[in-house]
């Protein structure tokens, strides 16, 4: 096993990680806030690759509008995960978990029909951006421009949310609303709009990873709950509704995936699994979270 | 009207009212002819003559809707008796289905030995999966038993020497019913047919078993657990004790269920355990409702046969099954059940009145 080797199977782990920071810091920002686990998330996400796609098909056959497509894309699915939450989400709030999960489950029902009816079944994919399409040699490995792009949003995000969180006025509110939602309205905040807000940054986030994870793998129907689990794992590791947490949770499922495969072939998946059980057995709350 | 309906919903499900209390609460001198038929009797007469009035297909279905009642029912001793929200209980069938196929088809053990080993191996599995979930408390618990859920979904879906990996164990061969040839009117049946009136005849006596366990002393522990755990504690119940009995209780049916599935369907494959299962199930005891016994089986029977009538005309039926869920969440929590008994004490005010 050379170095080259054991260095590409690492870059492989850590753009698995920041793909799912991507899409699981939504996940893990409107479970911190509402205290509510969105499975439609996933669904978010494939919304998202798939108006990508279809952005692309519009604008330019060549797929040379892919930065126009995503940005598009998360704006779509943004504006989507607002009108949720208006009109449902928010009778959810408080409620028991098992309201929360059928709900966001019977949107995960309703989205995936939608979309193999707006999109049909098959598979679609989307071009790498020319800017990105080389590739870069590094300790003997071509690692894809496209992958490096990947790797460096994702620390990239996670440093611009903790900036927005805890660095702005805006981001103090939305702290004090996952303290004491009862208190900020009683202090005359508008605690329904910060809510409506971090519900369509969530939703944003997962389209944005939808829409840029195209290049890279192809678009199916499925996709949306094949990826929420992923992203509950990640959550769960880290901590839910813990920002950094989410990151390094990614860093060590990705890790522990890319690793997994070499060491036990067929069980890597039982791996990640298997560790969130254990967190979940010995720390519920995660490596970085704190007890509800 | 938002948080009236609120509190409404919350106390339908928080406490459902216990089977048989409504009719207990009923005057003893006033008893409808309905409440003089044995209709669990009925049904299972009718759901009997099944395999010589319908057609094969009639048989698949009818068979469906037992095991799911069954597999719905199990998970209803942790939802509505327990007060436990589990998002993993496709495991124990997964479990219960793996066993009994791999003990018949690789190991060629009679149907005698691998159902019973079925619903043990599941208990078992429920067993150890359980002394960690019980530690947890709501959000928690569901997501650890969604985490077991996929690790035996992920077993299942890699370990090829044992199930099959992603081509499962097809062509489970059925039990040896030749001895049903001696009952009268059976002699002409099908190896399929035979095999649905065994399932029927295990499956009424599971649920008797079931119900018997919800009835009991130790039932009544369990929904006390429900309504509130911090007083059951404190009048020295150990509710994690107990969680984890019904935990193991609902694990081994489910795992029976299971077992008889794989057979029926005639194979055993990785997508059975699948964690969107679980929430098919957890669709289906809603739909029944969770509060009453009989809610569990009654929401089987309706989400295979809408199933069936929606897939004639459509192939989105999970557009129709998650806008089905949608009115159920917000329009009646209660399900099937309960707006039947809303809607008889609805009547029975206005007759009074």
């Amino acid at each position: 096993m050379s170095l080259s080797f054991l260095f590409s199977q690492f870059m492989g782990g850590l753009t698995t990680a920041m793909f799912l920071f991507l899409i699981a810091s939504g996940l893990s920002l409107v479970f911190g806030v509402m205290r509510v686990i969105n499975f439609a998330h996933g669904s978010f996400y494939m919304l998202g690759a798939y108006l990508a796609w279809q952005v692309v098909a519009w604008v330019h056959p060549t797929g040379g509008e892919f930065w126009i497509a995503a940005i598009c894309a998360a704006l779509g699915v943004a504006l989507l995960g607002a009108v949720t939450e208006r009109l449902f989400f928010r009778w959810l709030y408080g409620r028991e978990e098992l309201y929360q999960l059928l709900f966001t489950y019977a949107l995960v029902l309703i989205l995936g029909d939608a979309a193999k009816f707006l999109w049909g079944t098959g598979q679609l994919s989307v071009s790498t951006p020319p800017v990105l399409a080389g590739g870069v040699p590094i300790f003997g490995t071509t690692q894809p421009l496209y992958t490096l792009f990947i790797i460096a949003i994702g620390p990239a995000i996670a440093f611009a949310l903790w900036l927005a969180l805890n660095r702005t006025g805006t981001g103090r509110m939305v702290r004090a609303a996952q303290m004491d939602r009862e208190m900020l309205a009683a202090l005359g905040a508008n605690v329904s709009t910060i809510y409506t807000g971090m519900f369509a940054l969530s939703a944003f986030l997962a389209g944005l990873s939808g829409a840029l994870v195209t290049p890279i793998q192809s678009i199916v129907p499925g996709m949306d709950v094949l990826i929420i689990v992923q992203a509950f794992i990640v959550v769960v590791i880290g901590g839910m509704g813990s920002l950094w947490g989410t990151f390094w949770g990614s860093v060590i499922y990705g890790q522990v995936l890319s690793f997994g495969i070499l060491i036990f072939p067929s069980f890597s998946l039982f791996s990640v699994f298997a560790l969130m059980a254990v967190i979940l057995i010995v720390r519920p709350w995660g490596l970085f979270g704190r007890p509800l | 009207m938002g948080p009236v309906r609120a509190t409404a919903v919350t106390a339908t499900v928080t406490a459902p009212v216990p089977p048989g209390r409504a009719a207990a609460a009923a005057p003893a001198e006033y008893r409808p002819v309905s409440s003089r038929i044995p209709w669990v009797l009925v049904v299972f007469v009718i759901m009997a003559t099944v395999p010589w009035v319908g057609s094969r297909y009639d048989i698949f279905l009818a068979g469906q809707i037992v095991i799911d009642a069954l597999f719905a029912v199990s998970l209803n001793l942790l939802l509505g008796t327990t007060g436990l929200v589990s998002f993993g209980h496709v495991a124990y069938f997964g479990v219960g289905a793996y066993v009994c196929g791999i003990l018949m088809k690789t190991y060629d053990l009679p149907f005698s030995v691998a159902f019973p080993a079925a619903g043990l191996g599941a208990a078992l599995f429920a067993l150890i999966s359980g002394f960690f979930c019980v530690r947890l408390i709501k959000l928690y618990f569901a997501m650890l038993t969604l985490a077991f859920s996929q690790i035996v979904w992920a077993i299942a879906y890699k370990w090829n020497d044992v199930t099959g990996g992603d081509q499962g164990l097809p062509e489970i061969p059925y039990p040896d019913l030749d001895w049903m040839s001696s009952i009268p009117g059976c002699a002409d049946l099908s190896d399929g047919a035979r095999f649905y009136l065994l399932t029927l005849v295990l499956v009424a006596v599971s649920l008797a078993v079931v119900q018997r366990i919800i009835r009991s002393p130790f039932g009544r522990v369990l929904t006390t657990i429900r309504d509130n755990p911090e007083r059951a504690a404190f009048i020295g119940v150990n509710v994690r004790l107990y969680q984890l009995a019904a935990f193991v209780i609902a694990g081994g049916f489910a795992g029976l269920a299971g077992a008889l599935y794989g057979i029926f369907s005639r194979g055993v494959f990785a997508d059975y355990v699948f964690w969107s299962k679980s929430a098919e199930i957890l669709i289906m005891t809603i739909l029944g409702g969770a509060g009453y016994f009989w809610g569990p089986p009654v929401g089987a029977a309706a989400l295979v046969w809408l199933n069936q009538m929606v897939t004639d005309y459509t192939q989105y039926w999970s557009f129709v099954l998650g806008a089905i869920l949608l009115v159920l969440l917000f329009g009646f929590p209660g399900g099937i059940v309960g707006g039947i008994v809303l809607l008889w004490r609805r009547l029975k005010r206005l007759r009074d009145a």
